[in-house]
């Protein structure tokens, strides 16, 4: 990258740079007439002799008014022609800036994607982000300036001084005499401030790495109660990054005294000896007063130089500061991530490294001067006791570790030059702590196949769109490819369309053991079925299944307590007997559904309001009577009351307010509070009694009242249940089931997720029920998922790119040992005929192999064939023998 | 039915009946009603037991596995408690309770019962008295089998 900001500016926006100052050029005519004008108003016009007029201007004669209104009519013109040329110069600098803050991060951005993988053990997200995002923001602005601010000042700076000098060279040479004095002083002072500046940017950088390996490692903070140290920590390091600022306050501000000084100094000598020559009549006291004049002009653009100068300094520091961090040792060309091969054929023949050397930060080789060899049609196990080497010798083979010796060819090719095209497509690795991106499952899944855009984006509007914004990106050096077009790469891997993608998922899915996983989470996913009809449609009649099964079986009847508009359902609570339907958004919350306006006008009008009060009077009542002898922490508590510990004491003190007869005259706060109990009651699972037949019988009268009278703007808000009707909110398994769960039946729960898998497997859903769970979002990091869950992930996501040499280094050693064992199995048989070269921890499984390589202390001690090698005597026998024991 | 229903039926266990009611209506409300239905196993024997039940409804068997196949030891019926030991102390059930008719228990988990009486110190004493007798009872029991033994 350039070297310093001014090449970076130059190169990217020289076009715009001479424009920027040919416009500030061409508006200081207007400038300087638009300060002249004034001047003729109050001369010419105003104060002028009225015998003058008519005068004559551009061949019209012009009375005194007419000629007064003319000047100041062209004053007005020449105000908008001023704010016209400011605005846009101002537009168009901050145009150029924005542009090339853009561009700065886009290259910055693409650099990082480029950085040799062991740049990042010393170089933290933390240090990474904040140059991306905030070090650099500020140079945006500056660009804009960067040659038009000197050249507007200081062309503004050197009229006037020539003006001066014209009228009066003495008096104007006493004006600028001590600008040499500050050129000199002020850098010197400035370069102090600038090494400060570096070291707090600096500091800051530190300090953010640090909030994030605290993030990272909160857990470790608690398990070990190390919060005060942490806090220690933070505390010296904000302390650093204070002195560091006020130090830079306090330079900055001897900076602005000694500026201020000198600048003052030009009135005290011109009052002193100016005066002095004025009384000793050696100077005439006209000239004095116009050189005070004049150096109080040159104050203001010379202000904005010093000013400029200050900035321009403070963003060259940024940006070299930045910039050095992005180009490390070994980085990679940017060829090697742009190049897209016409054609790219598998890759056959062999892989073989020659003397492959690796060395670690101390240069101690953790891969000595390897060569092996076996053919892209074999699988093969790599051994070892524990250390460095096997991983990296995979590191190595998958071209993300560059060796400091050898090469490695596959297919007679030398890797080092191979563009990601080929070893990003054709090759793929798996290593134990493969990353899951915030997405869902199918978008982890199919991130191998998104090499580049394929097709634009279905949706027809958005890819014109993106059309429109391509020349704007063009203009920053962005990229232009469409994020949301099509980018699935089915051909690359082997595949004719969705329908086989689809397939193939599925199939590596099964490979990888994960298919169940997600099938649990489409069960209890959701699906919008405006957009899927025919989905709706098949869980519709999973739901009729189960209720045909329900009805035929009475022990099943007894498992379900189904939705039905003209029943109370004993097994929800009364909140949901009485919408009856599935919450969309806030507005009918269940927990808080008491407290919502509507529903109290519904329970009014259902005459429903004092009973309820009543209730939950006596609710009250027998949880304080049940709790109030707990301790508040208990952990009895927060499993079966309706009341927290901490309100128990408040609902003690409005019981004891209240009226046990009559507990509407409590206030109304009071009243609210008592009104959300009976909310929350199950009767089935409560048995408190309450919930009378009688009371029952009101609430559904409510709930018909609810339906009713519902406003059209809460329409949205809820979604009632109808037998017939896919409810979009509620998650396919509540779909299926249509009702809830008994409480009172042993084991119902195991039961009616047998059932409902049983209904599935007759329809043959559970593919469809697979789809749903592929769009489960996996959270920050596959923060949703467990850690073989990602591992299976991870690994699925490179068998589906169907690579002709696939590397594992550990990738599944968060799976139990069977687990492990079977997946690796069924790659085997999958990978029959391609390479797959697998680094193992548990040497007795290389038997299944074609080939094992067995390392020692970074150097490959043998390889051939399991048989060959198992003999007595051997390193392999050894190994083996080790494990068994 | 209740939790004031279920209280009464508390009451008139022996293991329960010198409990102060409001605490055996906390032991209620915190516990579980479940219904088996006929053929269900309450428990498994050699299973460690997490819960003891009390027959609120219905009728059960009680099955002890034999070289023969389960072989009917006991039959229980309302207010009868089942696996009471198992909640007191970490044995595996000794025998298989299957439900020989549709029936309704409360379900005291082990888990709980042992958290209210560290709460609640008076009903372990009632509990450790309840035991005293039983195990007196027991001792007797045997004395007397001893003493018949040894006059034949």
């Amino acid at each position: 990258m350039e070297s310093s900001i001014f090449k970076y500016i130059r190169r990217y926006s020289l076009r715009q740079q001479i424009w920027i100052v040919i416009v500030s050029g061409a508006s200081f005519p207007f400038l300087y007439l638009f300060y002249e004008l004034p001047k003729r108003i109050v001369n010419d016009a105003i104060l002028s002799d009225p015998e003058r007029f008519p005068v004559e201007l551009f061949g019209l004669e012009l009375g005194h008014f007419t000629f007064l209104f003319a000047l100041c009519g062209v004053f007005l013109i020449l105000v908008v022609i001023n704010q016209g040329f400011k605005y846009y110069i101002n537009l168009f600098k901050g145009l150029t800036g924005e542009r090339m803050l853009r561009r700065l991060r886009f290259d910055l951005y693409s650099r990082v994607l480029r950085f040799p993988l062991p740049t990042f053990r010393n170089m933290s997200q933390g240090e990474i982000i904040p140059m991306i995002t905030a070090e650099v923001e500020p140079l945006g602005g500056f660009i804009g300036d960067a040659y038009a601010q000197p050249a507007f000042q200081g062309g503004q700076l050197l009229v006037i001084i020539a003006f001066l000098f014209v009228a009066n060279p003495i008096m104007a040479g006493a004006a600028v005499a001590l600008y040499p004095l500050q050129v000199y002083v002020i850098p010197k002072l400035q370069r102090r401030v600038n090494l400060l500046g570096k070291e707090r940017v600096r500091l800051v950088r530190k300090l953010s790495d640090r909030i994030g390996e605290t993030v990272q490692g909160v857990q470790e903070v608690h398990v070990h109660d190390t919060s005060r140290l942490e806090r220690a920590d933070f505390s010296i390091r904000l302390g650093e990054i204070f002195e560091v600022r006020y130090k830079i306050y306090r330079q900055k501000f001897v900076i602005k005294f000694i500026n201020n000084f000198i600048q003052q100094l030009g009135p005290f000598f011109f009052y002193s000896l100016g005066g002095f020559l004025v009384i000793s009549e050696s100077l005439d006291i006209g000239t004095l007063l116009a050189s005070i004049a004049a150096h109080k002009d040159l104050a203001a653009p010379w202000k904005q130089l010093l000013n400029y100068y200050q900035i321009s300094a403070d963003s060259r520091i940024k940006y070299e500061n930045v910039v050095s961090q992005f180009e490390p040792a070994g980085m990679h060309d940017s060829s090697l991530q742009d190049t897209e091969p016409e054609q790219i054929t598998p890759l056959t023949g062999e892989v073989a490294t020659f003397n492959l050397t690796l060395n670690d930060d101390q240069d101690v080789p953790v891969v000595d001067g390897v060569n092996l060899k076996f053919s892209l049609d074999q699988s093969v196990a790599v051994v070892g006791a524990g250390g460095p080497g096997r991983d990296n010798l995979m590191l190595l083979l998958a071209r993300l570790l560059d060796p400091h010796g050898g090469r490695v060819t596959v297919g007679g090719q030398d890797t080092i030059g191979l563009p990601e095209a080929i070893t990003g497509r054709r090759m793929s690795f798996v290593g134990s702590a493969g990353y899951v991106f915030a997405a869902t499952i199918a978008s982890n899944l199919y991130y191998g196949l998104k090499h580049r855009q394929i097709g634009p984006n279905p949706d027809d509007e958005a890819a014109t769109e993106h059309k429109q914004k391509t020349a704007e990106s063009l203009r920053s050096g962005n990229s232009t490819d469409d994020f949301f077009g099509d980018w699935v790469d089915l051909a690359g891997a082997g595949l004719a369309n969705t329908a086989e993608l689809d397939r193939k998922a599925f199939r590596v899915l099964d490979l990888v053991e994960f298919r169940d996983d997600v099938y649990r989470f489409g069960l209890r996913g959701t699906f919008d079925p405006g957009k899927e009809p025919e989905r709706a449609e098949a869980i519709m009649k999973a739901r009729e299944a189960l209720r045909v099964r329900a009805k035929a079986d009475p022990g099943i009847a007894a498992l379900i307590e189904t939705f039905d508009r003209t029943k109370y359902n004993a097994n929800a609570t009364m909140a949901e007997n009485l919408l009856f339907g599935n919450a969309i958004g806030d507005v009918f919350k269940m927990d808080r559904l008491a407290e919502n306006d509507y529903v109290r006008s519904v329970l009014k009008k259902a005459g429903l309001t004092d009973t309820i009060l009543q209730v939950g009077f006596q609710v009250a009542a027998t949880m304080i009577e049940l709790f109030a002898d707990l301790p508040p922490d208990h952990e009895i508590f927060q499993q079966f009351s309706f009341i927290s510990a901490d309100e128990l004491s408040e609902f003690q003190a409005i019981l004891s307010r209240a009226d046990k007869d009559h507990p509407e005259t409590l206030s109304s706060d009071d009243r609210s509070k008592l009104l959300s109990l009976p909310f929350l009651i199950i009767p089935a699972r409560h048995r408190l009694g309450l919930i009378t037949d009688d009371l029952q019988a009101q609430i559904l009268k409510a709930r018909e009242i609810f339906a009713a009278d519902l406003p059209d703007d809460l329409r949205a808000a809820v979604e009632f249940y109808e037998p017939d009707r896919y409810i979009s909110a509620a998650n396919i398994q509540d779909n299926i089931l249509f009702g809830k769960i008994s409480h009172g039946e042993a084991h119902a729960a195991d039961n009616v997720g047998q059932l409902i898998s049983e209904v599935i497997r007759d329809l043959s859903l559970s593919d469809e029920i697979v789809r749903v769970g592929l769009d489960y979002h996996v959270g920050v990091g596959g923060a949703r998922l467990t850690p073989a869950q990602r591992q299976k992930l991870v690994l699925a996501r490179s068998l589906i790119k169907q690579p002709d040499l696939l590397l594992i280094s550990e990738g599944l050693n968060t799976l139990d040992a069977a687990a492990q064992s079977r997946i690796m199995e069924n790659l085997l048989e999958e990978y029959d005929g391609r390479a797959l070269v697998w680094s193992l921890q548990r040497p007795e499984l290389a038997e299944a192999f074609d080939r094992v390589i067995v390392m020692e202390g970074g150097k490959v001690k043998e390889q051939g064939t399991f048989a060959e090698l198992k003999g007595a005597g051997n390193l392999l026998a050894g190994l083996v023998a080790e494990r068994v024991a | 039915m209740s939790l004031n229903e279920e209280v009464e039926i508390l009451r008139n266990i022996p293991l329960f009946a010198n409990i102060e009611p409001s605490k055996l209506k906390l032991l209620a409300f915190t516990s579980e009603r479940l219904t088996f239905r006929k053929g269900q196993d309450l428990c498994v024997q050699g299973e460690m037991g997490d819960a003891a039940f009390i027959i609120i409804d219905g009728a059960v068997d009680v099955l002890v596995n034999t070289d023969d196949g389960p072989l009917s030891v006991a039959k229980m019926g309302k207010n009868d408690v089942v696996g009471e030991i198992s909640i007191l102390t970490d044995v595996p059930r000794t025998a298989t309770v299957r439900a020989t008719s549709d029936v309704t228990v409360l379900r005291i988990s082990k888990d709980l019962f042992l958290r209210l009486m560290r709460e609640f110190p008076q009903m372990a004493v009632e509990i450790m008295r309840e035991l005293a007798r039983r195990l007196d009872k027991t001792t007797a029991d045997l004395t007397r089998a001893l003493a018949a033994d040894g006059s034949n």
